[in-house]
């Protein structure tokens, strides 16, 4: 579980986080949403440690990111997979290359077994032929599930997503979803996905946080958000007419 | 100046955080091997190319200033020689690697930074600094020299064919002022340059690659001040140094 308490972050006069505490549970598919320019990015940015708040705690099931040194954060960011919105795949690096990194860098497997480890994560993801392509040869859905299979090659107890569904088409886009959220359920991972895409939030919103303007507006789940009677949540959410008919 | 001063403060803080201790060192050393071919070899064609046309440019410039009767001709081989160890192959091949190498070595950097991957980095719980920084540095540093040595050797091959295919002097002239008074502290000095030359022009390039901010475009900007800086900074420390050894 990953608990967020108090957190405020300003860049200058730009107030962007407020006071701003959740709990992201275990095993779940933990969503933060909200309009573009609310600081979803921010918290999670700050969640796994490139921005550093201006106060507020952050603990990873009890271990508080900001009281340990250097390298006890370093030992944590281990535990941590994180899916970027553009892929961050290392375009130097084949896509096997990229999933062996993490292996290379930090396990003492033989070879053979960081090639089953390769073959299995790249097997979950459904690209079981793509180990010799750069990143510049994938699509933007194959880049995602690379994405996904490098961080979990290190079996990692947190996941970032930082929105996984930009850019892909509605199908893929499910794909991907599922994927994140089956992966979560099987090994019991604390997903924390950072999305403004209402298709996701109905497929895999286990756990549901709303920023507005920086402050957490509404927390539930994908049952409770079509009833919730928060004003500012239901015009996010309600903007399209699809889902005003959806309610109605 | 405030502004100047954080900079160069903020160069410092990034060198400290690349000669930290690498996570594991074999992936590492592959790392800078890597590097070695990408920086150094790499370059070796257009230092070659270079350094031929610099040494027959150089031979008959100094054969025309040379035209003398009271003056041995043999002077022009040797003339040409030290030409090309004390400054033109230090100092110009320097200028040259700044353009290519460092241009190189902020662009890669700035893409990557521009397309999360360093943030990528970080979260794996790498050093990014260290990790894409320190084996451009070594690579550099030990590459550099071998090029600027190679670099004399074909200068004065290509002094030897301006001097001899131009008529300017004979063969066995010019070989002979190219052996003449040999003073091998001008090698050393000339290596020591390129070392400080090698870790300036790959540490600012990183510098600038490394905090870039925005998106292709600053990828570029980074690219020309990594150039534009280098290249002042080679200049700065080819006078200092030159001043602390040959004065």
């Amino acid at each position: 579980m990953i608990e967020i308490k108090n957190i405020n972050k300003s860049f200058g006069s730009n107030h962007v986080l407020k006071d701003v505490s959740f709990n992201f549970e275990a095993g779940k598919t933990n969503l933060i949403i909200g309009a573009s320019g609310s600081g979803k990015t921010t918290l999670i940015k700050c969640m796994v440690g490139l921005h550093q708040q201006d106060s507020g705690s952050i603990s990873f099931d009890g271990r508080d990111f900001i009281l340990l040194d250097k390298k006890e954060q370093r030992v944590l960011r281990q535990d941590i997979g994180m899916l970027f919105q553009g892929g961050a795949l290392f375009d130097y690096l084949t896509v096997k290359q990229n999933i062996s990194f993490g292996l290379d860098m930090f396990t003492t497997m033989s070879q053979k077994e960081k090639d089953d480890r390769i073959a299995f994560c790249l097997n979950r993801v459904n690209l079981s032929n793509a180990n010799n392509l750069y990143p510049s040869e994938l699509s933007g859905g194959m880049i995602k599930r690379v994405a996904i299979a490098r961080a979990i090659a290190l079996k990692p107890k947190y996941l970032f997503c930082d929105e996984p569904n930009s850019g892909l088409d509605p199908q893929t886009a499910i794909i991907i979803d599922n994927l994140i959220q089956e992966i979560t359920q099987e090994y019991n991972i604390t997903t924390v996905v950072n999305t403004h895409d209402m298709n996701s939030v109905m497929e895999i919103g286990d756990n549901i946080a709303f920023i507005s303007e920086g402050e957490l507006a509404w927390s539930g789940d994908k049952k409770s958000i079509m009833s919730s009677d928060c004003q500012v949540l239901n015009d996010f959410v309600f903007a399209s007419q699809l889902f005003k008919k959806l309610k109605q | 100046m405030i502004v100047a001063i954080q900079k160069i403060g903020k160069y410092f803080s990034l060198l400290k955080q690349v000669f930290s201790k690498p996570e594991n060192s074999s992936v590492y050393f592959k790392k800078v091997v890597d590097e070695m071919v990408n920086l150094g070899v790499n370059s070796l064609a257009i230092v070659s190319i270079i350094s031929l046309f610099m040494g027959a440019v150089v031979t008959i410039q100094t054969g025309l200033q040379l035209n003398n009767p009271f003056i041995p001709k043999y002077l022009i081989g040797y003339a040409t020689r030290e030409s090309l160890i004390l400054e033109f192959s230090p100092t110009m091949i320097a200028l040259i690697l700044a353009g290519k190498v460092g241009s190189s070595i902020a662009s890669e950097i700035g893409t990557m930074r521009v397309s999360e991957q360093i943030d990528a980095l970080e979260i794996m719980g790498i050093n990014s600094s260290a990790f894409i920084i320190q084996p451009k540095i070594i690579a550099s540093v030990f590459f550099f020299p071998f090029l600027v040595v190679l670099s004399m050797g074909i200068g004065m091959f290509g002094g030897y064919l301006a001097a001899t295919l131009g008529g300017i002097i004979s063969k066995a002239e010019f070989l002979y002022g190219l052996s003449y008074w040999f003073e091998p502290y001008y090698i050393f000095y000339a290596l020591v340059k390129t070392v400080f030359f090698a870790f300036a022009i790959s540490s600012i390039s990183s510098y600038f690659g490394y905090y870039t901010k925005g998106g292709a475009l600053a990828v570029g900007r980074s690219s020309t001040k990594a150039v534009v800086y280098s290249s002042i900074v080679v200049l700065i420390i080819n006078f200092i140094i030159t001043q602390l050894m040959l004065s």
